[in-house]
């Protein structure tokens, strides 16, 4: 092995002591790691393939070249509403005053939703004008959110930012036309001028308090629910592809190292379990935002 | 030593540290509130939310340039 060439300096940890010097054995972590690498490099497929971003763009099934094309994540969307439908008339269809196995559990489902989301934030009579949609955004979102975890479907259909957007500018439409619907002109004066504020800080705060109110709620809306369902499939299939990677290539070539894909499916399963309770917690914050937004914009002002 | 790699992730991770240290602090107050006086949990909880869906806002706009690809200088 030829020396160290001069003016470079060799990382720290295998530094030999004297220029020439053999070099002491690395220490296990770099050892795992440039193990993994060779087992890698000798594979004729390039070894491990972690998840980009093109995992959301699967290979375009119908309909190419025209807006309506149709991949998997669309199908799924698609798939998704039919469900929701099918569903939600079946449960609802000879309605009994004592209910019967499927309709008490939709109406478990149902009560929560109107109780703590719509009813405790908006109050009873407010809560009613409101509830079809907001009802409509948090089932949509939960299903949508729940194929994530669904063997054979496995993307959430909330993942690719369409979506989210076309939710969120409902939810901005619908919190404008509530303030503007009870309180009129006054509801701009009121969210932009905030009271008990000299009026020379009007220049700073109302700027501020447009861009905040009316542009940042909308586009973090958006972000939250897409980047948390980005974040959790590419967690996920970065867990099960290095199981099949551990199991499959490097245990099948007789490196004991292989028996590391234990551990990373152990990761998956917790994070499968971790996907299912974000996707519940995305729905209802999505939702619970919606109705908190509508509140403020009728809030009266002390 | 030469480290090769990308900046986008590191930057992202540097700009939610602030943000999880916020949303902790939110969450735990509203915690210690609600132990306080268990009557107003509906209450909080709302409170709670909007605080952390304001503290989280700028945490969401950093994930998003991360993934936008800047042309190399």
């Amino acid at each position: 092995m030829a020396a160290c060439p001069a003016g470079r300096r060799s990382s720290p940890i295998v530094a030999p002591a004297y220029v020439g010097a053999p070099k002491p054995e690395p220490p296990l972590l770099t050892h795992v790691a440039s193990l993994i690498a060779n087992a890698a490099a000798s594979e004729d497929d390039g070894g491990f393939h972690g998840p980009s971003i093109e995992e959301f763009f699967p290979p375009v099934l119908a309909f190419e070249g025209t807006p309506f094309e149709l991949d998997r994540v669309m199908l799924i969307r698609i798939l998704v509403v039919a469900i929701i439908i099918v569903v939600f008339w079946l449960g609802t269809r000879n309605m009994k005053i004592v209910p019967g196995r499927g309709q008490s559990a939709l109406e478990w489902i149902f009560g929560f939703v109107r109780q703590n989301i719509i009813f405790d934030t908006l109050g009873e009579k407010r809560g009613r004008r409101y509830e079809p949609i907001l009802m409509t955004m948090f089932f949509l979102i939960l299903s949508m959110n729940l194929t994530g975890v669904i063997p054979g479907l496995q993307v959430a259909g909330t993942a690719r930012i369409g979506l989210p957007i076309v939710l969120s500018i409902v939810a901005w439409i619908m919190f404008m036309y509530a303030g503007m619907r009870e309180k009129g002109g006054k509801f701009w004066k009121d969210s932009l001028f905030l009271p008990g504020v000299p009026w020379p800080l009007y220049f700073l705060l109302v700027p501020l308090e447009f861009f905040s109110t009316f542009i940042l709620r909308p586009i973090t809306l958006t972000l939250r629910l897409t980047m948390n369902m980005i974040a959790g499939h590419m967690l996920l299939v970065l867990c099960f592809s290095a199981t099949q990677f551990f199991f499959f290539t490097v245990l099948a070539d007789g490196n004991l190292i292989g028996l590391l894909g234990i551990g990373s499916f152990a990761f998956g399963v917790a994070f499968t379990v971790l996907e299912l309770f974000v996707a519940a917690l995305q729905a209802y914050v999505f939702a619970i935002l919606s109705a908190i937004y509508i509140q403020l914009a009728v809030a009266e002002e002390h | 030593m030469n480290i090769v790699g990308q900046l986008a992730p590191l930057a992202f991770g540097l700009a939610v540290i602030g943000s999880g240290i916020g949303v902790g602090i939110i969450v735990g107050k509203t915690i210690e509130s609600v132990a306080r006086q268990p009557e107003l949990q509906g209450r909080l909880s709302s409170l709670m939310f909007l605080g952390i869906a304001l503290t989280e806002a700028l945490c969401f706009i950093a994930i998003a340039v991360a993934f936008i690809p800047f042309p190399a200088p």
